[in-house]
């Protein structure tokens, strides 16, 4: 910590939070948001008189509140930046300014105010780390009702010799050393009804470390662990697990069912030892509740603002699982820690640190060769009419619709999704490595034979297709007539490859591709929902069922929904007979002639 | 491994194009035709060479596909394997070294979506194997050159979230002369793992 405070080459920024991203890898344009701190941390020299002067007495965050704090603080004392904190919400201001005037070097500051910090950079790393468990949900365990019911964090604050009690273990309702303490494992892991359904990674070790340092605290100690299964999996960690176990640890293998307060401010335990099969009862005179760990409270935001995938557990999804385990599927972004799931110390260095490495591996050239899949506009075909412009999510597009200026396409900030070929009217903008014709001849090829039988889908690369992908990886079934043809996002399917595929006998069509809010180009699917709800209205227009095209939005972690879509489309295909496919191909060639003859006529 | 070479023919725009179908050991083979799949692309108008191939991305894999190319005077090439979002830039840079320009590639499916996902029908996913390869032939034949562009980049790197590893992350590129900017939500960095008193499987302390 104290070496990241001191390096020249790092810059830091606390209190502070990522507010808009724009550009792309190799050139990020990144605007912070940095709330003012009120103290000058430069100047700060930790000297605390202003903490020991203020009036105002809050809970201490750091220690889960079993302390308190003032409303000038350091947050503990090893924090980095060594500086104090105003929070201005709780002070009283200036009617009381008594940290003002014993501040020898002037540093607080009532007047800051917050600021935006613009940073360029080259490449990001999303380390945004996890949110404990919230237990109030499972209240069966008492945790909102009992004091001597703790979390593991609260519990690390009180074994700490920096914490509340100086590392002296006792319990907070009456400040007694317990002689008893049980752990439940698993609250909010591991379970369907509450919480989250994964493993956490760390609780089974975090307990196992606990129980050896109440033993050490006191070797007469009854510690009692109440799991479902113990992990210790890791280098080192059986070890660590047999030595508890040896110092006299008991491990009871069943979750209690409730937890009753005694009057002596213990604790009664029911639980089911699935060992014996018999319900059993254990006085304990404290519990700690072994958390699960959740996603960061921002993760959301983030990945809308970075156009990064999630997890169905709300963790940043990977690019790969095993060959490129902190890559996003976004060029130029890492994740490193909890923040691409549940891990411990040693994993979450080990991705700083390969994050790093694919970091440097990125920017060490100092130059970035540009993916050519971008569009082109045909200038003698454009009517300047605008709409390329309007869809394009990156304002890559730049047309004056006033003076008929054709359309021009900035490549560098292009990203290839091919929105403004599919809304282009005038088919004046060729989407290179996509192009109508390439896709055509996959419709054309895909349909050729036994047309009827087929389900024709378009995938987007990031989610729907690297769906499938997954499904592939699970091994689920799904109907072997599916055949899919990749673009890069949803937004690339024409109404004419809808239209066309029709035309030649398609029974249905699925097009399908990211999540509204995670499109992998910011938004460019509204414009796919938009196009597709058009194109079944016409259909509905025709005579043809619009329930013969599909929109569906698969991440690139439902491979089980899109299985299960397909089994769906097969469905919808059956009921789609060989007259019905006839009929709609000469509904849609009458309409090809009258085109060609209005043409014609013009 | 059966050579399938097809009499030397070339399309209508004069593309010669090879088609590789890998066996991934067994994870195509186990359910995939794949002899019967490369036999199904020959004499299809520009393809010029078909054959099935035990592990197409393997180093005496590409060597084959890069012989291939250089002695059949092939310019575009179609390879039904994995996942093109697994491997398409290992056959992107094959084509390079073969002196072909990268996106005159085309991947099919046959892994992810085919052979492991039909696994209890071995003759349809032979037939849709068949298919999505005719497909890739028919994208092929139509794609054309691109050429990548090089531009700048700032050597900086944003690191958001300043517990165990972020930090960790900015150490390492600062250590390696990058500039590192970190963005922290609370007023101090450290993360949960400063909040830790001792840490397993050591013992040690945390901060």
């Amino acid at each position: 910590m104290a070496d990241a405070g001191r390096h020249p080459n790092i810059t830091i920024h606390t209190l502070s939070e990522v507010v808009d991203v724009k550009g792309y890898v190799g050139n990020f344009n990144v605007r912070v948001l940095k709330k003012a701190r009120y103290v000058d941390e430069k100047q700060c020299t930790s000297c605390g008189e202003c903490s020991n002067v203020c009036p105002v007495v809050f809970p201490d965050e750091f220690n889960m509140g079993l302390s308190s704090r003032k409303a000038v603080y350091i947050p503990f004392p090893q924090a980095v930046p060594s500086s104090y904190v105003v929070n201005m919400n709780e002070c009283m201001g200036r009617g009381c300014s008594k940290c003002l005037e014993v501040c020898d070097k002037k540093c607080i500051q009532f007047h800051m105010s917050d600021e935006t910090i613009n940073v360029k950079a080259g490449s990001i790393i999303v380390a945004t780390g996890l949110e404990p468990y919230d237990p109030r949900e499972m209240d069966e365990y008492g945790y909102t009702r009992f004091e001597n019911v703790v979390t593991s964090l609260e519990f690390e604050r009180l074994v700490n010799a920096g914490g509340p009690t100086k590392g002296d273990v006792i319990r907070p309702k009456d400040r007694k050393h317990p002689e008893s303490v049980g752990f439940i494992q698993c609250v909010g892991s591991r379970s369907k009804k509450k919480g989250g359904e994964y493993c956490s990674n760390v609780c089974c070790m975090n307990t196992i470390k606990s129980s050896l340092v109440l033993k050490e605290h006191n070797p007469d100690i009854s510690v009692k662990v109440f799991y479902m299964d113990i992990r210790a999996f890791g280098k080192g960690f059986e070890e660590l697990y047999n030595r508890s176990r040896r110092s006299g640890v008991q491990y009871l293998r069943g979750l209690p069912g409730s937890v009753e307060e005694l009057d002596n401010g213990s604790m009664r335990v029911a639980v089911e030892n699935t060992a014996t099969g018999r319900i059993e009862f254990h006085d304990l005179d404290m519990l700690v509740l072994a958390l699960g760990i959740k996603p960061s409270n921002g993760t959301r935001k983030l990945q809308e603002m970075l156009g990064l995938q999630l997890n169905p557990d709300g963790f940043y999804l990977e690019a790969h699982p095993k060959l490129q385990p902190v890559d996003a599927a976004t060029r130029g972004i890492f994740y490193a820690g909890c923040a691409e799931g549940p891990k411990d110390i040693k994993e979450s260095v080990t991705q700083g640190t390969a994050a790093a490495a694919r970091a440097v591996r990125l920017m060490h050239k100092g130059a970035i060769t540009s993916e050519p899949i971008t569009s082109m506009v045909i200038e003698s075909q454009c009517k300047s009419c605008g709409i390329c412009a309007e869809v394009c999510p990156y304002n890559a597009i730049s047309v004056d619709v006033k003076k008929k200026i054709p359309a021009k396409v900035n490549t560098a900030a292009c990203a290839g999704c091919g929105t403004c070929a599919a809304e282009c009217q005038f088919g004046s903008i060729v989407m290179n490595h996509f192009t109508d014709e390439q896709i055509l001849s996959q419709v054309d090829t895909m349909l050729g034979e036994n047309a009827m039988d087929k389900i024709l889908t378009f995938a987007c690369n990031w989610c729907s297709y690297a769906g499938a992908d997954y499904a592939g990886v699970s091994r689920l079934q799904y109907p072997p007539n599916a055949r899919l043809i990749r673009t890069m996002c949803s937004g690339r399917v024409d109404e004419k490859f809808i239209w066309h595929a029709f035309e030649k006998g398609a029974p249905v069509v699925l097009v399908s591709g990211c999540h509204i809010g995670d499109c992998h180009y910011i938004d460019a699917n509204h414009w796919t929902r938009k196009r597709i709800e058009k194109v079944r209205k016409k259909m509905a227009k025709k005579g043809i069922r619009p329930e013969r095209l599909q929109l569906e939005w698969i991440s690139a972690a439902e491979g089980v929904r899109f299985s299960n879509v397909m089994a769906d489309m097969e469905k919808l295909r059956q009921k789609v007979s060989t007259e019905e496919i006839a009929e709609t191909a000469k509904i849609l060639a009458k309409k090809d002639q009258k085109t060609t003859r209005e043409s014609g006529h013009a | 491994m059966s050579l399938n070479i097809a009499p030397e023919t070339s399309c209508e725009n004069g593309a010669r194009i090879g088609v590789y179908v890998c066996r991934c050991g067994l994870n195509i083979a186990q359910t995939v035709d794949c002899e019967k799949v490369a036999q199904s692309a020959k004499g299809i108008d520009g393809v010029v060479m078909a054959k099935d191939i035990a592990y197409a991305c393997s180093e005496p894999g590409q060597m084959e596909i890069r012989e291939d190319i250089r002695e059949h005077d092939l310019d575009r090439i179609v390879v039904g394997s994995c996942s093109p979002r697994l491997h398409e830039i290992t056959f992107r840079r094959m084509m390079h070294q073969a002196g072909l320009n990268p996106y005159l590639l085309e991947m099919a499916n046959l892994r992810e979506q085919c052979s492991w996902v039909h696994m209890k029908e071995p003759a349809a996913a032979t037939l849709k194997a068949e298919d999505l390869i005719k497909m890739s032939i028919s994208r092929v034949r139509l794609l054309y050159p691109l050429y990548e562009e090089t531009i700048p980049l700032t050597k900086r790197t944003l690191v958001i979230g300043a517990g165990v590893a972020g930090i960790q992350a900015a150490l390492d590129l600062a250590d390696s002369g990058y500039e590192v900017v970190m963005v922290e939500k609370s007023p101090s960095i450290g993360g949960t793992m400063a909040q830790l008193d001792k840490t397993f499987p050591t013992m040690d302390c945390s901060i």
